[in-house]
């Protein structure tokens, strides 16, 4: 009874707020497309996010079992550095609004849509702060871990994180605002739609700058240039870690739809859906028969490398390609990963999950692919942009290595790259054979 | 008593232990091991490089017997573990000065 009466006296008492808040609130035209596109950004930043446990997953995997706590560790720290960074300064270094076209301001640290934003003061014709500072971010933090994996198993914790500072909090914002902030690349009429280049091939320069300082693992490449294969230590945490990125590239692609308030905008998120599933799959596939054919067996590393090609070739442009389009440019993919891991050993350029052929190749292939469906691209402009990202990120990572090899040092000893990184460098190891029990 | 140390082919593994309980064997010690004899290496490749597989995978088995078993349990193992083909394994037999039991004291044969 006493409950009864407290209800419909709040009843009571909230009914004049109704009727005003009916009054102020605008039709769910007006709002419909703010929270939808909110909504879009939120799920896709979810499963973008999850690329990291992918990421984390797959490096886990193809490292040996004496690196896999260390490999644990840089993951989840360069993570959590690039969503600092992102914070502090990257996001509106990156998206700085009005600017030259070449760098915004630094040192403008994002700043949240006030608690209960009302529609009056919301951004209506796009989504909420939140969400897209949210999913910009995880894409910093996908770049951060392709260069980990090149890395891997010879690297120092401390002077890697110290790159991964420069490269999420100045280096990638600074050449993302040329596309995707509207600056001079975005003016010239390149087209990358979701970061084949921007992304990936971001990724993929700063971690062969990296490769190419680090040098390659001890014992990797003898004198007489022949290959010493150093298999990774779980094929089915790899497998793994490779299904998560696939499953988290639909919010990588899906969500740089960046609307989802029409007919046509949430339709055309489910075309992106398809396509990368397709490209992801006719990736994996090219890389199952040629090595077959080349190698009389299939190899199980190279096919998820060829799943990930597939999936990076096709996101510069996941919307306007059939899906005969799809597998035919992931397929290319494909190729690209198989023929180009063994041409970078006889390089003598160690990449230990074969980061650089997946990331970096495929991601050009897929920024040129896109002149093939998109009828607004134009093969100059996109040479022009991948010249751009590839000249600015190398030659800046290689100035950061360098310097950063120079000041700190950025190899383990030979002594503790030998024991180990996970014994040498955290005295932790992922799989301890006698644990006091 | 004999200590009698058989490398062979892992998937032999139970048929031989099988074989042995049978004949009255109350005890054996088991590791995975790497090795190589006549059978030798063969190559692989990984993500496109060729390497050579030096070491192929075995099951060592340690057994300590009764001087008047041991040739028995040779022979048991030797035609158990047999496929008639190259990297079948080797068998080796040692003289064993001491046995004791840990729970009892039991020393030689009665610990065994």
């Amino acid at each position: 009874m006493k409950i009864k009466l407290l209800l419909s006296t709040l009843a009571l008492a909230a009914m004049p707020a109704v009727a005003l808040a009916q009054e102020a609130t605008p039709s769910f035209d007006e709002i419909g497309p703010y929270i939808m596109t909110t909504l879009l950004f939120c799920m896709a930043g979810f499963l973008v996010f999850f690329m990291a446990a992918g990421f984390a997953m797959l490096e886990g995997g193809l490292v040996r079992s004496k690196n896999v706590t260390m490999q644990m560790t840089k993951n989840i720290a360069l993570y959590s550095v690039a969503a600092i960074m992102y914070w502090l300064i990257g996001f509106n270094l990156m998206y700085p609004g009005d600017f030259n076209g070449y760098v915004g301001s630094f040192f403008v640290p994002t700043v949240l849509d006030p608690v209960g934003v009302s529609a009056a003061d919301a951004a209506l014709d796009y989504a909420s702060i939140g969400s897209d500072f949210f999913f910009q971010l995880v894409f910093v933090a996908a770049t951060a871990s392709i260069v980990s994996g090149a890395l891997a198993e010879r690297i120092k914790l401390w002077p890697f994180l110290a790159f991964v500072v420069i490269l999420t909090g100045v280096m990638y914002p600074i050449s993302g605002s040329w596309q995707w902030g509207g600056g001079w690349l975005s003016e010239a009429g390149f087209s990358d739609f979701a970061g084949s280049t921007v992304v990936h091939s971001v990724g993929g320069w700063a971690a062969l700058a990296g490769a190419i300082i680090l040098g390659p693992r001890l014992g990797k490449y003898s004198k007489e240039g022949k290959v010493t294969p150093m298999p990774g230590s779980n094929l089915a945490l790899a497998t793994l870690g490779t299904f998560i990125l696939w499953l988290g590239w639909f919010g990588f692609n899906g969500g740089s739809q960046l609307a989802m308030g029409t007919v046509g905008d949430v339709s055309d998120v489910s075309r992106i859906f398809a396509n990368t599933n397709m490209a992801a799959a006719a990736g994996a596939i090219t890389a199952l028969i040629m090595t077959q054919l080349l190698y009389k067996k299939p190899d199980l590393t190279m096919v998820l490398n060829g799943a990930l090609a597939g999936l990076v070739s096709i996101t510069a442009e996941p919307l306007a390609p059939t899906l005969f389009g799809a597998l035919w440019i992931g397929s290319v993919g494909g190729v690209i990963v198989v023929l180009a891991v063994p041409l970078l050993d006889k390089l003598k350029i160690d990449d230990v999950v074969g980061a650089i052929p997946v990331h970096l190749f495929a991601g050009i292939w897929g920024t040129i692919a896109v002149v093939f469906y998109n009828t607004d691209a134009a093969l100059g402009t996109q040479l022009l942009g991948i010249a751009a990202y590839g000249v600015f990120t190398f030659v800046g990572a290689l100035i950061v290595w360098v310097i950063l090899k120079a000041v700190v040092g950025i190899r383990v000893s030979e002594e503790d790259e030998l024991i180990g990184l996970d014994k040498a460098e955290l005295g932790m190891e992922a799989y301890p054979e006698f644990a006091n029990s | 008593m004999k200590l009698i140390i058989a490398a062979i082919k892992p998937f032999k593994l139970e048929e031989v232990r099988e074989a042995l309980t049978t004949l009255g064997v109350r005890g054996m010690m088991v590791t995975e091991i790497k090795g190589f004899g006549s059978q030798s290496g063969h190559t692989e490749i990984y993500r496109g490089a060729e390497y050579a597989v030096n070491f192929v995978p075995k099951v060592k088995l340690e057994l300590v017997v009764a001087d008047g078993m041991a040739d028995q349990v040779v022979e048991t193992i030797q035609t158990t573990a047999k496929t008639d083909k190259i990297g079948d394994g080797k068998i080796f037999v040692l003289d064993v000065n001491q046995a004791v039991r840990v729970r009892t004291g039991e020393t030689n044969d009665d610990a065994l």
